[in-house]
């Protein structure tokens, strides 16, 4: 089975989150970077899919060139080959330019499985892989917990509903899946994985400028902190102060304790 | 012009977030003066749904009943709001963010060549246009969002308007015609289900001492259960931790997981996203512990301790254990 995995690289989630000063995105020289999470486990499955099929994982990153460094994770994970959709500004566009500049990536690969993650940590739209699949004409399925590839080109899966409820369904391939994240437990990157990934086959495309900037039907406008509306009690002190406010307020005022 | 809010049921039971999103319709119809507002029902047989819909004063119900939107798929979903958005032409086409319309509500609008402004959480005037409000960073920070095109399509978050109430009015009902084939439906869906039963009822729980990332490891799971045995509280997870298999998944608090609502719910080491905020905001008194004075999580807390856990869950079990002596 050819799979595509599409892993994005986003700011990590223990770094400064500073606005630029014209509020459109982040003060990039306080960033540190990662693999969205979700993406990591799209990986796992995928790699997991393969050694158990056989078949070939290629992953893809839409990003600036600091992304490559996300995509040689991947390879060092184990994934085979990657296709690097180069530009920059990527915090720029909204889920469908993104969908566009993968899926014409994608398209001439004819995967016959396309994973994602459910939902970037950054920009959170939680739609990326539900447009890729309309725009190729694939079946798919959101918040995925188990794949299970059956016979004469379907796959079952298993996906999450709300408030602890599971709904298993059937597809056809060729289909796009997007991964909720504990699918399956993370492998490390080994040594030996992280001297190949050095060997393996990454592709750049370029978009031209113009498909880069297509019209964005959504335009971030301005970035900002959120307004605290409500008034918590911040405690302060040294943690022992702490701890002794924090018991009297659940015993006296909140009579919690 | 209208704003047409798609409502969401299974099984004959709503999904009380279609009654947020219609409140954030109403709000947009108000701002805008001439907007009517207008609601849908997908499903098999629902007459009954739509005629509870009609007395939540809006102009129109349609319904789009046809036996093979019984069972939700994307595919007949989206065939079946196309034909209707193309006939009846909203200006602005609103969800609830729910894990179904996270499904399909992003391939419907790809059709119309405009993109879902996803999980909005605000609908706000800047000079003399409309943006519409999201979080970006779990929540960490807002972002103003201009939309373009016609329709527009946005979802709203669970929690971030206030339900809309019955009021004593009558909209009329009106009968989408769906146009709907077998072949075009390519998923087959089974009948929901849970896991088997769970050993621990996190909703019965009157303290709560749950755990988040914060905590690194799982060789330091024992200082948050001390501080749960000390309270005679259960322990409960945000979502990582049960990934790691750190906890088992039965004491994961949030949308996939339990809806809990005890008196005290300490927060130890959660950053506060929304899908965490959702299993626990109907507790009645929030304490938070994290050394990230801007995490989300102090929105919600009554009480904040901003600091390291390491030291500050040790002092509180000290401290509660000396008033208990
Ligand atoms: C469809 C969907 C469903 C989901 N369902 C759920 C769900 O049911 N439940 C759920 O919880 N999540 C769910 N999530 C995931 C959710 O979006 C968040 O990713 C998750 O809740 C984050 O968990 P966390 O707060 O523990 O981790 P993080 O966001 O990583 O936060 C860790 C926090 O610990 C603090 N910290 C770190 N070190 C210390 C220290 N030494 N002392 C004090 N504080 C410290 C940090 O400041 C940070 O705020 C879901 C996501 C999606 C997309
Ligand atoms: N720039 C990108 N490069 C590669 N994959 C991406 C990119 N943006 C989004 N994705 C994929 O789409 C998923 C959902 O992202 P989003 O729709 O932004 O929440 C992510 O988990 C990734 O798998």
């Amino acid at each position: 089975m050819k799979i595509i995995v599409s892993v994005k690289q986003v700011p990590a989630r223990d770094s400064t989150l500073r606005v630029n000063s014209e509020g459109t995105w982040l003060e990039e020289s306080e960033l540190s970077y990662e693999m969205n999470e979700p993406d990591a486990y799209a990986l796992e499955e995928a790699l997991q899919l393969r050694d158990k099929l056989g078949g070939e994982v290629v992953v893809i990153c839409a990003g600036p060139q600091g992304a490559t460094q996300t995509i040689r994770e991947a390879l060092a994970k184990g994934a085979d080959r990657a296709i690097h959709v180069s530009f920059e500004e990527p915090a720029a566009r909204d889920a469908l330019a993104t969908a566009r500049l993968l899926a014409e990536a994608m398209r001439p690969e004819s995967p016959e499985m396309i994973l994602t993650g459910l939902q970037s940590d950054d920009l959170g739209y939680g739609q990326t892989g539900v447009i890729l699949a309309e725009l190729l004409g694939y079946s798919h399925a959101t918040i995925v917990m188990e794949v299970e590839p059956q016979a004469n080109n379907m796959v079952r899966v298993k996906r999450e509903l709300e408030d602890g409820w599971f709904q298993n369904i059937v597809l056809p391939l060729p289909v796009v899946l997007t991964i909720q994240s504990g699918i399956k437990k993370l492998r490390y990157a080994t040594l030996m994985g992280i001297k190949k990934a050095k060997t393996k086959e990454v592709k750049t495309i370029s978009p031209a400028a113009r498909e880069a900037h297509a019209t964005e039907a959504a335009r971030m406008e301005r970035i900002y902190p959120p307004q605290r509306a409500k008034q918590t009690q911040i405690l302060t002190g040294n943690p022992k102060d702490m701890a002794h406010q924090l018991v009297e307020k659940l015993r006296f005022e909140a009579r919690v304790i | 012009m209208s704003v047409l809010v798609v409502l969401e049921q299974r099984s004959g039971k709503w999904n009380a977030m279609s009654f947020e999103a219609l409140a954030a319709g109403k709000r947009i119809a108000e701002a805008a003066g001439e907007l009517q507002i207008n609601a849908a029902v997908l499903g098999s047989s629902v007459d009954a749904l739509a005629s509870e819909a009609a007395r939540y004063s809006i102009q129109k119900v349609f319904t789009l009943d046809h036996p093979l939107l019984a069972q939700y798929t994307a595919d007949a979903y989206t065939a079946a709001l196309e034909q209707m958005i193309r006939s009846e032409k909203p200006k602005i086409v609103l969800f609830p963010h729910t894990y179904q319309v996270r499904d399909y509500a992003p391939k419907l609008s790809t059709r119309f060549g405009n993109v879902l402004v996803s999980d909005v959480v605000d609908i706000k005037n800047e000079g003399g246009h409309t943006v519409y409000v999201r979080q970006l960073f779990q929540g960490k920070l807002n972002v103003d969002v201009r939309a373009a095109g016609e329709p527009q399509f946005l979802s709203v978050q669970a929690g971030a308007f206030r339900a809309a109430k019955q009021g004593s009015g009558q909209a009329g009902i009106e009968k989408f015609a769906v146009r709907l084939e077998e072949t075009q439906i390519r998923s087959k869906p089974e009948e929901p289900f849970r896991e088997a039963q769970r050993s621990v009822d996190l909703a019965a729980a009157d303290i709560i001492v749950s755990v988040g990332r914060g905590i690194k490891e799982k060789d330091n799971l024992p200082i948050v259960e001390e501080l749960a045995r000390v309270l005679g509280a259960e322990l409960a997870a945000s979502r990582p931790i049960c990934d790691n298999g750190w906890l088992p998944m039965e004491r994961q608090v949030g949308s996939s997981g339990q809806t809990v609502s005890p008196k005290v719910y300490f927060a130890v080491g959660i950053s506060g996203a929304i899908q965490h905020l959702v299993g626990m905001k109907g507790s009645k008194t929030v304490v938070a512990i994290n050394k990230d004075e801007t995490a989300p999580i102090f929105e919600t807390a009554d009480y904040g301790a901003v600091g390291d856990l390491f030291e500050i869950v040790p002092a509180l079990v000290e401290e509660i254990k000396k008033t208990k002596a």
